[in-house]
């Protein structure tokens, strides 16, 4: 039988919007479906070994309140969105794939990215990844 | 089963107290598969949203909800290991 599945475009690349695309991949592994995330863009970056080690970017539009919510889960010890991440592959059935295209433009290679990275794909493949998901989000 | 019965249950305990959602979720996922088939386990948890997420997980999941008791500022939540 195959599990249902949630594929997930990421296309942000800051840490607000990085903890809600691992939240919802280590729920959907909680539910026991497979995950398919398509990283692109600015959530692709985010993946990137360097910028995984130093992105602190907040969404602007609520900036001003990024300080404190940054302060609050540190408090609370809430693990970091690479952390949720890699929990919910270690759990579950989660594929990261990278966008070729975005890749291409900047000229980055697979090896600069950190580990839970599975491959490089086009559009075409995700598309249809994401026909055969139950749903689809873009974050 | 009512809360007296529930307390009464010989359980495998899961301690998730202080873990975000999903936190506790995962790790009663995780925890089950160490849980002989028909025995039961307790996860421990002080997220809010964990207690309406593990009914519908284990109704998904093929396993059976018995019940919630709060005390002391965060839940038990039994459930019995069918498969």
């Amino acid at each position: 039988m195959t599990n249902e599945k949630m594929a997930l475009v990421l296309f942000s690349g800051t840490v607000d919007k990085l903890m809600a695309a691992g939240i919802m991949t280590s729920g959907a592994v909680a539910m026991g479906m497979d995950v398919d995330i398509f990283a692109t863009f600015w959530g692709e970056a985010a993946l990137r070994k360097d910028m995984a080690a130093t992105n602190q970017r907040m969404s602007k539009d609520f900036e001003d309140m990024a300080p404190m919510f940054m302060k609050a889960m540190a408090a609370k010890k809430i693990p970091s969105w690479l952390e949720t991440l890699k929990t919910a592959k270690g759990t579950g059935n989660v594929k990261v794939h990278l966008c070729s295209m975005t890749m291409e433009i900047v000229g980055w290679k697979k090896e600069d990215f950190v580990d839970i990275v599975d491959d490089v794909v086009g559009v075409g493949s995700f598309v249809d990844m994401a026909k055969d998901a139950d749903f689809t989000l873009f974050i | 089963m009512d809360e007296v019965q529930l307390r009464h249950l010989k359980t495998h305990v899961v301690d998730a107290r202080g873990g975000a959602c999903p936190g506790p979720l995962l790790e009663t996922k995780k925890a089950l598969t160490g849980v002989p088939v028909g025995d039961i386990l307790e996860t421990l948890s002080s997220d809010e949203g964990t207690k309406a997420d593990i009914p519908v997980w284990a109704r998904k999941t093929g396993q059976e909800y018995l019940g919630t008791v709060t005390d002391s500022g965060y839940d038990h939540i039994y459930v019995r290991r069918l498969k």
